[in-house]
């Protein structure tokens, strides 16, 4: 009898843990920051093999390349944050990422991490973050005494925002 | 979704599918005279579209599917013969049952008087024949006929035993109980008991099982053929005896009377929970829907036990020596009477979301390439030390090129699925027109993928009716040119070199050169004093805005004509030709590719980039000398081909490529058209001819300009398929005229 009882608190106890909900998140390096994305959204991270150049798009999209019989976008990120081009090698990282739908590739230098963090540690985006366009934040978290900043993809590569950033290119032009 | 909903869309497919078999059904009968297997057919087809919108409530369609098959039914005992205009009827409302089920499917409801005259129509037919519309024996209420009788005629009324033991799994075949018991009910006195025992305890049932067994009494009129004649659909699923048990007279009023007395389905749980137990006589109608419901059920145990023992064991038994029909023998009598084939047991088809075969076939194309980079591996591969990996390897490259064809395969349509359609439209046009045309049709088997299929419906469509409309001439002109009465269109398929080609000829008049001349001078197409090639007038029917009948009928002179045909069918990547005698008839041919999804392209390579334009834009490739390249006033280059001169477009500016030939001469041009236009495309080098599957660029979020596609090389890399109708606008091709041009390289050079 005692027994049972004393099962049926331990169940308790593991409820109230998974209550916590860990979140897990990838982090990567693009230009020595740090970066964090929802893991959810990772499909897979491939190797720097070269890309099919798409005529007439903005700089930061790399081309496309063949994923298993599905052809899809490569995006350096480095570019969109407006940082200069990546230097590819093959030691780079393509992180294929489900987006909005889309499957893309997003070039960064390197993988680092994977991350559990509880939702309560994550602060919210600061306002005056000067490394990047604060609309691609979603979120800061720390690391090591270091802000790991989480980038929101759908803002990032979102359909407008992507038009945008094309036709300003195209202005530029 | 729900599962009712899911039942009813399946239903709703299934309709459409019976009253396209039912059309050619009634053709067929048309064309080969009155065959009872056919009929037999017919009559099925709207007896599973009755069954079904009974079932799912869908009133309008059983009213009016009811009658049809009363219709259908007399034609069957032979009552009514199938005349042309009975056929007619039929056929129409066909169409009707067709815009009803429609109607359900889309949720919008249809006026209320509908399919009123088609209905008339059928009633009339059927009151000429001295059919009654209620007498369908099979499962309309009967009350109709026996109230017809005199109130003291004497009728013989025979009692039956049912001994109805479902299989666990009729429920899931969606069969119910419930209504073979009220159909039962229809015919009679009827007196149902509930066998509970084979109910399990509530932790063992599985939902969708049915434990129960009936034993049913029934006091009826009705001959024991028409009894098992309900039990037609469930008797693979169940074990089913039917017994005599005593034949008696009575007075048609006596027995009316009894007949009315209870309806089974309406369980009245008041008076079944108050302890009516114990009168198994007017055992109160068990609804089979409750029994996984409620625990009432389980009470019942005890009303069917007394009931077993009281069941007269021995009586049975002498009855199956003398009256009962098992259920093998009726199954062989029915299936000697009607023919009627027996449910199939195993599925032959299944229906399957057209992306997942997209993406069995990406991934087929993903191995023969990995395959093929495998390959390439063991070439250098001493033989004589690897000689089983080389092998293994080998027949890898077999089995992936087999998988790859099978996965092509799947998407493969015969092309039957449109020709069926055709019989229907020529037998409707020609009757309209008072024609007599037959139509014939070969190569319906031939295979073509689907996404042709769904697009070549219309143009095809279009162009038998122009030969049923223009072609074929009417019997007395006919018979005046010596030619038999009745015209004949053939409608073939077949493969011809990687492509499929269909032809429509018809041994009518052909095209009228002079009436198509006129017709195009008038129209502003040519002018008046033009000196064309009997071909080149042929081809007048392709131009814009061209249609010759004489009189505008609803038919095909609505100012679409032979123009849309062929840009529709261009838009699928074939071409359309025409061959015509005069007086004799025409023959149209139609050219497809197989599949929608590969093209004929050819690599160029323009710096280090490669591209693809399509083999079908290409007219030719030439490599211009520095003075055959001519600069004209508004900023574009023109070469001289065969006194022609033509614009050309450098890609390399067009797309950005740096490190490519800056000039023509140094490169090739290659000449294209896009169908408005021709123009020259300056690449450095042709790298080969191949055939490429074509991928969308879908996953990127913004179309890319001048790029139509994509595909996936031998080597496992991306290359881009040029769009070649875009380009031009891309490189600001200015729409000045061939004529003008030359002006104004001559204007230059002077």
């Amino acid at each position: 009898m005692n027994e049972a009882k004393e099962t049926i608190v331990d169940l308790n106890d593991i409820e109230e843990i998974e209550q916590e909900e860990l979140q897990q998140f990838l982090t990567f390096t693009v230009n020595d920051d740090e970066y964090a994305i929802d893991i959810m959204c990772v499909k897979e991270i491939r190797g720097w093999n070269g890309a099919t150049r798409l005529p007439n798009s903005p700089n930061f999209v790399l081309g496309v390349v063949n994923l298993r019989g599905i052809i899809i976008p490569i995006f350096d990120l480095k570019l969109r944050f407006n940082k200069g081009a990546t230097d590819m090698e093959s030691t780079h990282v393509v992180v294929i990422v489900n987006v909005n739908n889309y499957t893309i590739g997003i070039l960064v230098d390197a993988v680092s991490d994977i991350l559990y963090i509880s939702e309560k540690n994550i602060r919210p985006a600061p306002s005056g973050e000067k490394n990047i366009d604060e609309a691609f934040v979603s979120g800061l978290l720390s690391k090591d005494e270091q802000v790991v900043v989480i980038l929101d993809l759908l803002a990032l590569f979102e359909e407008k925002v992507l038009k945008r950033a094309m036709k300003l290119e195209h202005d530029r032009c | 979704m729900n599962e009712m909903d899911q039942f009813r869309d399946t239903y709703i497919s299934e309709c459409y599918e019976l009253l396209q078999e039912m059309e050619e059904l009634l053709i067929e009968l048309d064309e080969e005279s009155q065959d009872l297997d056919t009929l037999n057919a017919i009559f099925r087809c709207a007896h599973s579209i009755k069954g079904g919108a009974g079932a799912f409530g869908f009133n309008r369609i059983t009213g009016f599917t009811h009658i049809l098959e009363a219709l259908l039914d007399g034609m069957r005992e032979g009552l009514i013969m199938p005349s042309r205009e009975a056929i007619n009827t039929l056929l129409s409302s066909v169409d009707v049952v067709t815009n009803m089920v429609r109607s359900e499917q889309v949720g919008d409801p249809i006026d209320d008087d509908y399919g009123k005259d088609i209905e008339e129509a059928l009633n009339k037919i059927c009151s000429e024949d001295q059919i009654d519309v209620n007498a369908l024996e099979d499962d309309t209420p009967p009350e109709t006929d026996k109230e017809e009788l005199a109130p003291d005629d004497i009728i013989e009324v025979k009692l039956y035993n049912v001994m109805l033991t479902p299989y666990k799994e009729l429920l899931a075949s969606g069969n119910e109980p419930l209504l073979l018991l009220r159909e039962l009910d229809t015919f009679g006195d009827l007196s149902v008991t509930t066998d509970t025992t084979n109910v399990p305890f509530l932790d063992e049932m599985v939902f969708d099982n049915c434990y129960f067994h009936w034993d049913i009494d029934l006091e009826t009129d009705v001959e024991i053929e028409t009894i098992q004649e309900i039990f037609e659909f469930v008797e693979d699923e169940c074990d089913l005896s039917i017994m005599i048990l005593a034949s008696f007279e009575k007075t048609a009023a006596e027995f009316c009377k009894a007949d009315n007395s209870d309806e089974v389905g309406f369980f009245d749980f008041d008076s079944f929970m108050n302890g009516s137990n114990d009168d198994e006589i007017e055992q109160p109608p068990f609804n089979p829907d409750d029994y996984n419901q409620d625990d009432d059920s389980l009470d019942n145990k005890e009303v069917t036990q007394e009931a077993e023992q009281k069941e007269p064991e021995p009586i049975a038994n002498t009855a199956v020596n003398n009256d009962s029909v098992t259920v093998k023998t009726a199954k062989a009598k029915a299936v000697k009477k009607t023919n009627k084939p027996t449910p199939e047991p195993t599925a032959t088809s299944i229906r399957v979301d057209v992306e997942k075969v997209d993406r069995l076939v990406n991934m087929a194309g993903e191995l023969v390439i990995t395959q093929a980079v495998l390959h390439a591996q063991t070439r250098d591969l001493a033989t004589d030390q690897f000689s089983e990996l080389i092998k293994a390897i080998e027949d890898l490259s077999m089995h992936t090129r087999e998988l790859q064809e099978a996965v092509m395969s799947v998407r493969m349509q015969p092309i039957k699925s449109i020709f069926s359609r055709l019989p229907r439209i020529v037998r409707d046009l020609s009757q309209k027109l008072n024609k007599k045309i037959k139509l014939e049709m070969h190569g319906e088997n031939t295979e073509i993928d689907k996404t042709v299929i769904e697009q070549l419906g219309d143009p095809l469509t279009h162009m038998i009716r122009n030969s049923v409309d223009h072609g074929i001439e009417k019997p007395d002109i006919r018979l005046d040119r010596g030619k038999p009465e009745e015209g004949t269109i053939v409608l073939s398929a077949n493969h011809r070199g990687g492509r499929i080609v269909i032809e429509i000829s018809d041994d009518g008049n052909g095209i009228d050169r002079t009436r198509v001349f006129d017709k195009a001078v008038e129209k502003g197409l040519i002018a008046a004093d033009a000196v064309l090639e009997d071909e080149e007038i042929d081809n007048l029917i392709f131009q814009p805005g061209f249609s010759t009948a004489a009189e505008v009928s609803d038919i095909s002179g609505r100012g679409v004509g032979m123009d849309v045909v062929k840009r529709n069918i261009e838009s699928l990547g074939g071409n359309i030709s025409i061959a015509n005698d005069p007086g004799k008839g025409s023959v149209v041919s139609v050219s497809l590719p197989l599949t929608l999804a590969i093209l004929d392209g050819m690599i160029v390579r323009i710096g280090t980039e490669h591209y693809i334009i399509p083999i079908n834009n290409i007219i030719e490739t030439t490599k211009p000398k520095e003075d055959e390249i001519n600069k004209i006033a508004n900023g574009n280059d023109v070469i001289n081909t065969r006194g022609e001169f033509v614009t050309i477009i450098y890609l390399h500016n067009v797309f950005g490529i740096r490190n490519a030939c800056k000039t023509a001469q140094d490169g090739l041009v290659v000449l294209v058209e896009n169908g408005r236009e021709k123009f020259g495309l300056v690449v450095d080098e042709l790298l080969g001819q191949q055939q490429v599957v074509i991928k969308t660029l879908n996953e990127y979020p913004d179309s890319v300009k001048g790029i139509s596609g994509a595909t996936i090389l031998g080597d496992g890399k991306v290359s881009l398929i040029i769009d070649v109708a875009e380009i031009s606008n891309l490189a600001n091709l200015s729409n000045v005229s061939n004529k003008h041009m030359n002006n104004m390289v001559l204007e230059q050079q002077a």
